[in-house]
């Protein structure tokens, strides 16, 4: 006979009540293991699709306002491009790319198009979406850490022609959005006349279905010289990282550049960001509940259970069990207890997340082993604490009057 | 020797306070064999448990081979309880959920027998009480009479000096019933004290002394011998 035996026979005497009894912390733990779950994986998401924006933060005139994101460089006011300086000799942690353009109206053949300065290295690998034309690459390492399942991360393509392209964007060469192609019937190598300058078509941009599609790209310092603008830009494009737009890379940058505007564009995310936020309070929640609802449940039955064993307990006594035995037996079965709650809890949780994390959150969700130590933790915190009032009582209880009851 | 001086003992639990037991002085000698009587509520269960070092007193000393009981911490009173004293009860208070084999076990683990030597010790008991093929058996599953058996064996189990028997008979049949009491002759010319609360006359005329309870105290305390020829 040891302890462990003792405690273990009593359990599974009592199989109906244990299982009664541990309901409430079961599905407390269920229920934060699989909203632990899905927002960890919903936050990745959140980080994979600010990723996969490239330029995620923008810095515009002070009066510019955000109307689309796409065109915020477009609204006619510039700074002057002294900031890329600024910004590049701060040592900032989190900037990954900066790309300052210059944008003015231009009429080509009687229509309309922006005619867009790039500094065209840094332009191109700010566009994550342009990787798909499968000569551009941004860079490596920024925002998320792990790879999401369904989501494929892109992978650096081949870099040799991006960089014959980027490095060798010189004042005569453009590239030009997919309906500027289609508009003026050009293709790669043609030549093009914007304000009153031949360009060589370096390359046709993929469709990416916004304003990007009606520009003409060429070297911002063409730009400048073509419309007389002189050193200045309308928007500096940045690849912040995630982590560090969430550590307030934002708020430094506006230290630095005090005239100027710096936005983010979590509104491209804000339903999720809102679901995770949602999530994680609702985790909070039922948190509180199931402390109090689950340790109230598990409180009263172990008084019953207590109530229920007083004769048994009176007999332990009178064949030499002291208090410290009796309250080791009640607490040690609270400690089953919680383990196999926790254990439980994570295990449906797990498995209600991974059903339900792509209808909820529109992810797919992923076992995540390190929960079922949150979950142990936390159920075997609850169900310990939550006995040590009745297991104290039963030390208490007067053994006389237990056996005389019997 | 069992010594008890001046004990009373009062419950508070509702006014009036009541004097189960009242100014009780007893001496019971070694291997002594006593039977406590008297009507119900006389105070005879609470006189047993108090030797049992179950119930202190609200005054007095209870001694037992020199040692103040009471005076003993708690833990230590129970470790005391499961080196010297054997319980008897009259519902038996076997532990529903573990085998006759573990229940006899349970007073050696507490006395903290490693599991070998307390099977070993058990296993031998329950032969001796002729339940060498009941070893795996619940209470459940058990007669009344075999119940009462893994009882014995497990209040041997640790080889007490002292036994406390409450209504050792109050639930048994008659054939059952002389069993046991001859179970605790045995026990006590094996050279243990045993003492005994019955209502049964015929199971107290078995022992070599009466003591008779009344409204808590002590009314006569003689030898059954002087009791029978007195009758």
């Amino acid at each position: 006979m040891r302890l462990r035996k003792l405690v273990w026979k009593e359990l599974f005497e009592r199989k109906s009540q244990v299982i009664t009894g541990l309901l409430a912390i079961l599905l407390g733990i269920t229920v934060i293991v699989a909203i632990k779950n899905i927002t960890f994986y919903s936050e990745k998401a959140v980080a994979q699709e600010l990723d996969a924006l490239g330029a995620n933060i923008l810095i515009l005139p002070k009066s510019a306002t955000l109307q689309n994101y796409y065109s915020a460089d477009m609204q006619g006011e510039e700074f002057p491009q002294e900031y890329v300086e600024r910004l590049t000799q701060s040592n900032l942690q989190g900037v990954d790319n900066l790309s300052p353009k210059l944008s003015v109206p231009v009429e080509v053949e009687g229509r309309g198009f922006t005619f867009t300065g790039i500094l065209p290295k840094n332009e191109f690998q700010a566009k994550a979406m342009w990787q798909e034309a499968g000569i551009f690459s941004r860079p490596q390492g920024c925002g998320t850490v792990v790879n999401l399942p369904g989501l494929t991360p892109t992978q650096p393509k081949e870099t040799l022609v991006r960089t014959r392209v980027i490095d060798s964007l010189d004042s005569s060469e453009a590239l030009v959005g997919s309906d500027v192609a289609s508009a003026l019937r050009v293709k790669t190598a043609d030549s093009l006349s914007v304000m009153g300058k031949t360009f060589t078509v370096a390359a046709v941009l993929p469709q990416t279905g916004t304003v990007d599609d009606s520009r003409i790209f060429a070297n911002l310092r063409t730009v400048q010289q073509l419309s007389g603008k002189g050193a200045v830009v309308n928007v500096i494009e940045i690849v912040g990282c995630c982590d560090q737009i969430s550590k307030g890379l934002v708020s430094k940058i506006n230290g630095l550049l005090p005239e100027a505007k710096v936005v983010t564009i979590t509104q491209v995310v804000d339903t999720q960001i809102k679901t995770n936020r949602m999530m994680s309070n609702l985790s909070m929640v039922f948190l509180s509940v199931i402390v109090l609802v689950g340790g109230a449940g598990i409180a009263n039955y172990m008084y019953g259970n207590v109530h229920e064993r007083r004769g048994e307990i009176g007999t332990l006594m009178a064949l030499g069990a002291g208090s410290r035995f009796i309250l080791g037996m009640f607490l040690l079965k609270a400690l089953l207890l919680g383990l196999a709650g926790g254990i439980a809890g994570y295990v449906l949780g797990t498995v209600l997340a991974v059903i339900l994390g792509p209808k909820i959150a529109g992810v797919v969700v992923l076992p995540m082993p390190t929960l079922i130590l949150w979950a142990v933790g936390v159920s075997v915190f609850i169900t310990v604490v939550a006995s040590y009032f009745p297991a104290v009582r039963a030390t208490r209880l007067d053994p006389c009057a237990t056996l005389q009851e019997v | 020797m069992l010594k008890m001086e001046d004990v009373t003992k009062t419950y508070n639990h509702r006014r009036p306070a009541v004097d189960v037991l009242s100014d009780v002085n007893l001496k019971i000698a070694r291997e002594d064999f006593v039977s406590i009587v008297g009507p119900s509520g006389s105070g005879k269960s609470t006189l047993l448990l108090m030797l049992g070092g179950m119930l202190s007193p609200s005054a007095g000393r209870v001694e037992i081979d020199g040692e103040s009981i009471y005076d003993l911490a708690p833990d230590k009173r129970a470790a005391f309880r499961g080196r010297k004293i054997g319980f008897v009860f009259q519902t038996f208070n076997l532990v529903p959920y573990l085998s006759a084999l573990e229940n006899v076990q349970m007073p050696l683990f507490l006395a903290g027998f490693n599991e070998q030597e307390q099977k070993k010790r058990a296993v031998r008991l329950l032969e001796r009480f002729g339940l060498g093929d009941r070893l795996e058996h619940k209470p459940c599953e058990l007669s009344v009479g075999q119940q009462q058996r893994v009882a014995f064996a497990r209040m041997l189990a640790n080889d007490p000096s002292l036994i406390l028997a409450d209504e050792p008979t109050g639930s048994l049949d008659p054939e059952t019933s002389a069993q046991v009491v001859g179970f605790l002759e045995k026990m006590n010319q094996d050279g243990r004290t045993v003492v005994m609360v019955t209502h049964d006359p015929r199971v107290a005329a078995r022992a070599k002394r009466t003591l008779r309870l009344s409204g808590g105290r002590i009314i006569s305390y003689v030898s059954t011998t002087n009791l029978s020829a007195a009758a």
